[in-house]
């Protein structure tokens, strides 16, 4: 049920106003990249971008597209402001998070700029909550200047397959490591565990793999610790890409269909561990 | 060594070695001729189990001839092999397992559907033998049930219950929680079962013994039975000698023995010094709790064990002057012992004290031709200390 209890003049202040049906939409991929407390929030004129970053060497990104939302105005080309994440979930949860059918919580989320809260209307059978979150001076995302010219290697899978070796990785390893080459093992995901390695090795024929475009043999160490908040977003996507440059840096994108079945992207990018010798 | 598994035979292994995880914390693996046989043992010694899996498990079974290697690894790298069962059953073709000496690592490698394949190198270390002796066929009580009777039975225990105590009689068997401390007992609840001999396969009693062990480690051996369909049978004698449980098909052998409570309050004493395979001293059972204990148990409105039955039948090896069926129960605690008694002839040498480890089998009974296989132990685990004098 839209809200309608702005008045018009009131809505002229603001620089961002977002309107969701169903406030699923955005909480659902909200939690997959929640991995640390703040987050920064990007909005133009394609949509919503969410960042959270983790010791400056891994990035996980949501985009909302624009046409996700039944309204989204913006007044200036980007607006950009920082919010604590956890907060904010709570927000969007505020009636139960239910899932009971037909019990959705619309959301109207509006922004009046620079030292204004984040404002928020949730609203669902008839009960109106408002939330005004504090913003914070938002820190610059890195920009990894990871472009598609630069990728080495690109595979494209199933997410069902990668979420069962995700699910059993052995945690008492410090590092995943991941390998991409042209010939055997093809794409390779490894552990070096306290009772010692293993190995989940996925070939370029299987039906799981959409995509195998692998140009060099790579072998890259990422920590395990920073990889393992993205099993979250493993877990509600359908499809994964895994891309690395020319430097290592590993790119995952996941592909995500949210309730209504409109797709969104969640990102992550995570920078290697030291060069390590092929084994 | 090239061992290969296939199918639901890949389940099967798993939920063994899921089984086995509930007696200890490391695996040992032994390829032996007549099979793969994988073992556990706890802390205390009181609790031995053994998986064999004959070659026909396999799809292939390839043992160098003359190989005599065994090791032992922690069970819990081996478990995150065969960690979701579920997905073991829908998704693994093959399982393959091979030996790498040179770099001691065994590997264990799942085939599965869609191309992938997980490939486990797991370390290992080498082991002396493990095998615990008994003899199931020297039992006096033997029982055959299917998995389904034992699991309604043993779900009516909390999971925190350490020991149960089964009684017998000629029809029925009674199955009760074990109540440590005779002050406890008319605080604790008292929760006891009673099975009728035809819910058995088979059911043949020849003593009517009382015997209490460790519930935790027969939910293990249950958790493997159930889930394979497959028969329980168990084998007991008298209390202080250890309860054998066992699942048999064709092509594998599970075999679950559990120290049981002894009546002798005096074993530590008689264990103590001299060779194991010592047959102990005749035992005083009359202790000044026993009345005490008696009376608690008349009070109880049910039949049970307790009141009725008439004393065992005497028997060659019951060493035990007749008296009503319920004696007290003395824990004796599972040592092992420092090798100052040893025989000074012999070069120094540490044993297990095991409560079961060839140590309590009544003199009489036909011992299978199993050697006596010991254990070098370079340290005892046991924090207790042991008996003075």
């Amino acid at each position: 049920m839209p809200l309608s209890t702005q008045s018009q003049s009131q809505d002229e202040q603001y620089v961002l106003v977002a309107n969701l049906d169903n406030a699923r939409n955005l909480s659902n991929i909200l939690k997959a990249i929640t991995c640390k407390d703040h987050a920064v929030f990007t909005a133009t004129a394609n949509g919503l971008k969410v960042t959270v970053e983790d010791c400056k060497c891994m990035q996980a990104n949501a985009f909302i597209q624009a046409d996700i939302f039944q309204e989204f105005t913006l007044k200036e080309d980007m607006v950009i402001f920082q919010v604590n994440l956890t907060v904010l979930l709570d927000c969007l949860n505020i009636f139960g998070g239910s899932t009971a059918a037909g019990a959705s919580t619309a959301l109207r989320m509006c922004y009046m700029g620079y030292g204004h809260p984040l404002t928020l209307f949730l609203e669902e059978g008839g009960v109106v909550t408002v939330c005004k979150i504090n913003t914070q001076e938002p820190e610059e995302p890195i920009d990894f200047e990871f472009s598609s010219s630069n990728v080495t290697n690109k595979v494209i899978l199933q997410s069902e397959s990668l979420k069962e070796a995700f699910s059993e990785l052995d945690m008492t390893s410090e590092v995943l490591q991941i390998t991409m080459s042209p010939s055997q093992p093809y794409f390779r995901l490894s552990t070096f565990g306290n009772s010692g390695n293993a190995h989940y090795d996925y070939s370029k024929d299987s039906d799981m793999m959409e995509l195998f475009q692998c140009s060099t043999t790579q072998t890259n160490r990422y920590k395990m610790s920073l990889l393992k908040p993205s099993t979250k977003a493993l877990a509600i996507s359908c499809k994964v890409s895994v891309r690395t440059d020319s430097r290592g840096l590993l790119s995952l994108q996941y592909l995500v269909r949210n309730d209504d079945g409109q797709i969104c992207f969640v990102e992550y990018f995570c920078c290697p561990d030291e060069e390590v010798e092929e084994e | 060594m090239q061992c290969v598994v296939t199918g639901g035979n890949v389940k099967v292994l798993g939920k063994a070695v899921h089984s086995l995880s509930r007696i200890g914390d490391e695996l040992y693996v032994e390829p032996q001729e007549d099979g793969l046989a994988l073992r556990s043992v706890n802390s205390s010694r009181s609790a031995y189990a053994c998986f064999l899996f004959a070659p026909l498990f396999f799809s292939r079974y390839a043992i160098p001839t003359g190989l005599n290697f065994r090791c032992k690894m922690a069970i819990k790298s081996v478990q995150s092999v065969f960690k979701s069962l579920a997905t073991l059953e829908k998704t693994v073709e093959k399982c393959h397992i091979g030996l790498d000496e040179q770099k001691d690592r065994l590997t264990f490698t799942l085939h599965c559907k869609h191309g992938l394949l997980k490939t486990h190198n797991l370390s290992y270390q080498d082991s002396e033998s493990l095998e615990a002796v008994f003899d199931k066929n020297s039992c006096a009580n033997v029982f055959r049930a299917q998995p389904r009777v034992l699991v309604d039975t043993v779900v009516h225990f909390p999971t925190s219950l350490e020991e149960v105590t089964v009684t017998v009689s000629d029809e029925r068997m009674w199955v009760r929680n074990h109540v440590e401390d005779e002050a406890e007992r008319s605080k604790a609840m008292l929760t006891e079962l009673c099975l009728a001999a035809d819910e058995f396969d088979y059911f043949a009693v020849k003593a009517h013994y009382s015997i209490t062990f460790c519930l935790k480690e027969f939910r293990g051996l249950l958790l493997f039975a159930e889930s394979t369909g497959l028969p329980v049978s168990m084998y007991f004698d008298e209390p202080g000698s250890p309860v054998v449980l066992s699942v048999t098909d064709s092509v594998l052998e599970g075999n679950f023995v559990l120290a049981t409570l002894s009546d002798n309050h005096d074993l530590q004493k008689s264990n103590r010094g001299g060779d194991a395979d010592q047959p102990h001293p005749p035992d005083d059972f009359m202790s000044d709790d026993m009345d005490a204990y008696l009376i608690a148990m008349d009070t109880s409105a049910a039949p049970g064990p307790s009141t009725a039955d008439p004393p065992p039948p005497s028997l060659a090896t019951f060493r035990k002057p007749p008296a009503p069926n319920y004696r007290t129960r003395t824990h004796s605690e599972e040592e092992e012992e420092d090798d100052g008694e040893e025989d000074p002839e012999r070069p120094p040498d540490k044993k297990f004290r095991s409560l079961f480890f060839g140590s309590v089998l009544p003199p009489s009974s036909q011992m299978n031709t199993q050697p006596l296989t010991t254990q070098e132990v370079l340290a005892s685990d046991s924090e207790d200390e042991t008996e003075a004098d």
